[in-house]
């Protein structure tokens, strides 16, 4: 492919994501509205993604314990460590460690869905039958994405502080209540703030994402192998970068 | 609207052409369907016979020509006024293209269960006509994935049929299939043509089966169901349209299509 060819692609890429926003913002605003379809993705995007949250907080909560653990003791100031768990855990590793194992998980299987679909003809045979796909397909998973990302993440975050907790108790030889004491004081309300409104983003971009990389999928099931790497790749540097805007952004405006 | 004329063409392309990038697919095509009558369009593999069908539909525009359905014109119009149009239309699509989350009984009755307010049990009595019609009324509760091609082909084709459609559109509806099984569908295409009026639009490269549906005729005697040769008004009623090089090179009855000098159409049937 020449410079200019792929130059040429990738804005056709662009302009094509922000027709479907366009879209979708359409079919949030209009009827007809597939209140079914809406419950059916809050429970697969929702509920199904529990447990990949559930494990990656714990785990990321307990390792977060050691390592500050560690680096607190060159500074005798072990007794700390729930302040630096609950301030990184909420404004940064919850918000994105949470996007990143959705995208993984939702990102992908929603590309891998709308693309066979595509390669099937089946989004065709919406439209033939009268169904407009961005709203039968696309807007339901974004309400879900942008609903359920943010829970998710508050969950995460939870069980990372009581993950963190049981590290620090039993392996730091610190106790309880100076713990709690000390993630209370490590959180401001911006910090809280900061880890709403960060997922809520996150989880639009990465279920938008996977619906525009889905349906834009050709090129039989070798495409829809594609669309699904497509789909995770695209989703998981766009997670951190949109992380990064959001949280110059945010201690700007609120700090 | 041309609707009040019972015999004006309910499809009509006047010199449509359509290119992707630097590739011409369609150049300055027109034909017409008859209100009844079928047309096959035959040709090689790319040559753009799937894409007349999607033009059609309005799933695809054409870059320039007219295209017209009941005497609307309808290729400058937008998804959503495109709607009332697919109303009068039923696509069955290659492979059948159901949608595999739902079960048959859904997928035959998407149309009425997401597009009216009929109440279900009127829904679910349409739905079982329709399987009853292509003979498949015992897998109502299945899943696409339990079906055999020929059935999935077969539920496709009711489901195209479920909100009565004047138009049916078929997307090869044949290929991959064994000659028997073939047959199946080529009867269902019959029996639509003759028995139920609707004006039939076929893309295929089979030509066993468009002989077969040109050849034929459904009769019904006592209540019984026959496939006897067509007479010689039936099968002028079935056309072909021969595209190559995204021109029409070729359009006629049967006997013409079989008596044409053309050294590219003969080389294309032998």
């Amino acid at each position: 492919m020449t410079f200019t060819a792929g130059v040429k692609k990738g804005v056709l890429e662009v302009q094509e994501y922000f027709r479907l926003l366009g879209q979708i913002v359409r079919g949030l605003t209009s009827r007809p509205i597939y209140f079914r379809d809406i419950i059916e993705q809050f429970d697969a995007i929702g509920i199904g993604s529990m447990t990949v949250v559930l494990l990656t907080g714990t785990f990321t909560g307990m390792v977060l314990a050691l390592q500050s653990g560690v680096t607190l003791d060159q500074f005798g100031a072990r007794s700390m460590v729930g302040r630096l768990v609950s301030a990184t855990m909420v404004k940064e590793l919850g918000p994105v460690l949470t996007a990143l194992m959705v995208t993984g998980r939702v990102g992908s299987g929603i590309a891998a869905e709308l693309g066979s679909m595509m390669v099937t003809e089946q989004i065709s045979a919406l439209r033939a039958l009268g169904t407009d796909p961005v709203r039968k397909l696309v807007v339901p998973r974004v309400l879900a994405g942008i609903v359920m990302v943010p829970i998710l993440t508050v969950i995460a975050n939870g069980v990372g502080m009581v993950g963190a907790w049981i590290i620090t108790v039993t392996q730091l030889g610190v106790s309880g209540g100076v713990f709690w004491n000390s993630v209370v004081q490590g959180l401001y309300i911006q910090d809280v703030w900061m880890g709403l409104i960060k997922p809520f983003f996150l989880g639009f971009v990465i279920v938008t994402i996977g619906c525009h990389v889905g349906l834009r999928t050709s090129g039989g099931t070798q495409g829809v192998g594609r669309a699904t790497t497509n789909a995770v790749v695209a989703g998981s540097v766009t997670v951190l970068a949109v992380d990064f805007l959001l949280t110059k952004l945010i201690l700007t405006l609120l700090y | 609207m041309a609707t009040h004329d019972p015999d004006a063409p309910v499809i009509r392309f006047v010199g449509v052409s359509l290119a992707f990038d630097d590739k011409v697919i369609l150049d300055r095509v027109s034909f017409e369907l008859l209100p009844g009558r079928a047309k096959v369009i035959l040709g090689g593999s790319g040559v753009g016979k799937s894409t007349v069908l999607r033009l059609v539909l309005g799933l695809l525009k054409p870059d320039s020509g007219e295209i017209h359905i009941n005497g609307e014109r309808v290729d400058q119009l937008s998804e959503e006024a495109l709607m009332p149009v697919r109303d009068r239309l039923g696509m069955v699509f290659q492979e059948g293209a159901l949608f595999d989350s739902l079960t048959v009984r859904e997928n035959v009755g998407y149309k009425l269960f997401e597009g009216t307010s009929m109440p279900i049990p009127e829904v679910d009595a349409r739905v079982m006509e329709v399987l009853g019609f292509v003979g498949l009324d015992e897998f109502v509760a299945r899943m696409p994935s339990e079906l055999s091609g020929g059935q999935r082909r077969r539920v496709a084709i009711a489901r195209a049929l479920t909100a009565k459609p004047q138009i049916l559109l078929y997307d090869e509806p044949t290929t991959g299939l064994d000659p028997i099984t073939a047959l199946t569908i080529d009867d269902e295409i019959i029996k639509l043509r003759d028995l139920e009026e609707v004006s039939t639009l076929i893309v295929t490269h089979q030509l066993r089966d468009a002989f077969y549906i040109a050849s034929h005729m459904a009769v019904r005697e006592q209540g019984a169901l026959r496939f006897v040769p067509a007479s010689p008004e039936k099968m002028a009623e079935t056309e072909f349209l021969m595209l190559k090089d995204s021109k029409v090179l070729f359009e006629g009855t049967l006997p013409e299509l079989r008596a044409s000098t053309d050294p590219y159409v003969k080389a294309f049937l032998e």
